[in-house]
């Protein structure tokens, strides 16, 4: 079967066209993986691959910033002058711009953690060997989200009182009249239950998309080269390539979204609501 | 039916792509909070740190040059002041002693002009004590030699010698009247 969890690559490598097998197209399967170790079946413990790239890509983020940062220097090297770039894109270029100097530069940490974590998450994806997009699994995307989620809500109850936190989840505002409560119920719910869900759903479904899509043009690729085929072969090939240029482009915007999101959330907590 | 999707159907719904199982949950926190932990905690206090003593160093800077700069222009107005007090200075002297050679001019012109006049004054009184002296010696003179002219012509007759001098003086005095007359 084509779809068995326990191969290493995604597909059947003895596989192609004419040989009388069918296309082993990427699916759900593509992002289940045979534990490394453990076992996923008894409800139990156990390791896998997304979870293996989870820790070395935060090893990975820890140990560029701390090749960079460990030993700052006011005349800066190559390499912390790339680090400082990044770390000032973020800075500058979110938080300050949606939450503003004063009140933001308590939240940059986290806006800068999420944004290097999430595009290493992303960047797994054209890494060869790693191949694969660890926020394509929902769960990581979701741990990410109820961070946020949770720190703007506590954020909102502390700075406004629960009354106050009250309305400004449901965007209280008197001058809609009869239409008030319609407007706070739907508020409360966008506020509340649709935006954490939304917030990890758009990044999980992204990587989500853009890894079936590499996949499928990958395995399409390899399926095909047989015969007449190889020309199909070619052609999917070089879908391959824009598509992880397209891939590496996304990855990062995919990164800078959350984080602006994760801002314009947190400074919507500290607004005043009139 | 595809064997994907044969297996999807076996799995179930216990591989929905939405549920996440909680090992990779835990495992997710884990990972972020380790990026987190260490860049919330060392990292970025770091390089904020380095980022504050180098936006210092280059205000220090900036305000070293501004200050260096103020004390200049401040050295130049001051050299600029000198200069125009010297200036003022050096044209109040000439002016003061262009007014005192004028003055001392003027004054010696004027002791000149007293002097002049003193010593000019001087001689008028001098020639008419002078001719007052020659006037009177020479009336004395031409009496006596007119007597003696006069003895000579008409003999020794003529010396008394108190109307002798009373005639000469009338003589001379009629001299004297023609002259005036005649002037």
């Amino acid at each position: 079967m084509s779809a068995d969890p326990t191969q290493v690559l995604a597909f059947e490598t003895d596989c192609h066209l004419f040989d009388g097998c069918g296309f082993p197209a990427p699916g759900l399967h593509s992002f289940l993986f045979e534990p490394l170790w453990g076992d996923a079946d008894g409800n139990g413990l156990y390791f896998n691959k997304p979870m293996l790239l989870a820790l070395i890509g935060s090893i990975v983020v820890v140990g560029f910033f701390w090749a960079a940062f460990a030993r700052p220097k006011v005349v800066p090297g190559k390499l912390q002058m790339v680090a400082e770039a990044g770390y000032d894109f973020v800075r500058r270029g979110i938080v300050y711009e949606t939450i503003g100097k004063k009140e933001g530069e308590k939240y940059v940490p986290l806006a800068v953690a999420l944004f290097f974590f999430i595009w290493m998450m992303n960047l797994w994806s054209i890494v060869p060997l790693a191949s694969f997009p660890v926020t394509s699994i929902i769960a990581y995307p979701m741990v990410l989200a109820a961070i946020v989620y949770i720190t703007w809500v506590s954020l909102t109850f502390k700075r406004h009182g629960f009354v106050g936190a009250f309305k400004n989840f449901t965007g209280y505002d008197k001058s809609l009249g009869p239409v008030l409560p319609l407007a706070m119920t739907i508020e409360f719910f966008s506020n509340l239950l649709v935006r954490p869900f939304t917030h990890a759903v758009r990044l999980f479904a992204n990587m989500f998309a853009g890894h079936t899509l590499l996949l499928l043009f990958t395995i399409a690729a390899w399926y095909m080269l047989n015969g007449i085929g190889i020309a199909y072969s070619a052609v999917s090939f070089v879908m391959v390539i824009v598509m992880t240029a397209f891939e590496l482009f996304i990855q990062a915007v995919q990164a800078y979204v959350f984080v602006l999101l994760t801002c314009t959330f947190i400074q919507g907590a500290l607004a005043e609501h009139h | 039916m595809s064997p994907a999707l044969v297996f999807l159907a076996a799995e179930g719904e216990k591989e929905n792509p939405l549920i996440p199982p909680w090992p990779e949950l835990v495992i997710g926190l884990i990972a972020f909070v380790i990026v987190f932990g260490f860049l919330a905690k060392k990292l970025l206090p770091n390089i904020n740190k380095v980022l504050e003593e180098r936006r210092e160093a280059i205000e220090g800077g900036i305000e070293k040059a501004e200050a260096a700069q103020t004390e200049a222009q401040s050295v130049l107005e001051q050299y600029k002041a000198q200069l125009d007090e010297a200036r003022h200075e050096a044209a109040r002297l000439r002016q003061e002693a262009q007014e005192q050679g004028a003055t001392l001019i003027a004054e010696m012109r004027a002791e000149g002009q007293r002097q002049r006049e003193e010593i000019i004054a001087a001689g008028h009184t001098q020639i008419e004590a002078d001719r007052k002296a020659a006037s009177s010696a020479l009336r004395q003179d031409v009496g006596q030699l007119a007597t003696e002219l006069a003895g000579k012509l008409v003999g020794e007759s003529l010396e008394d010698h108190a109307r002798q001098s009373r005639t000469i003086d009338r003589f001379l005095d009629e001299l004297e009247e023609k002259a005036e007359a005649s002037r």
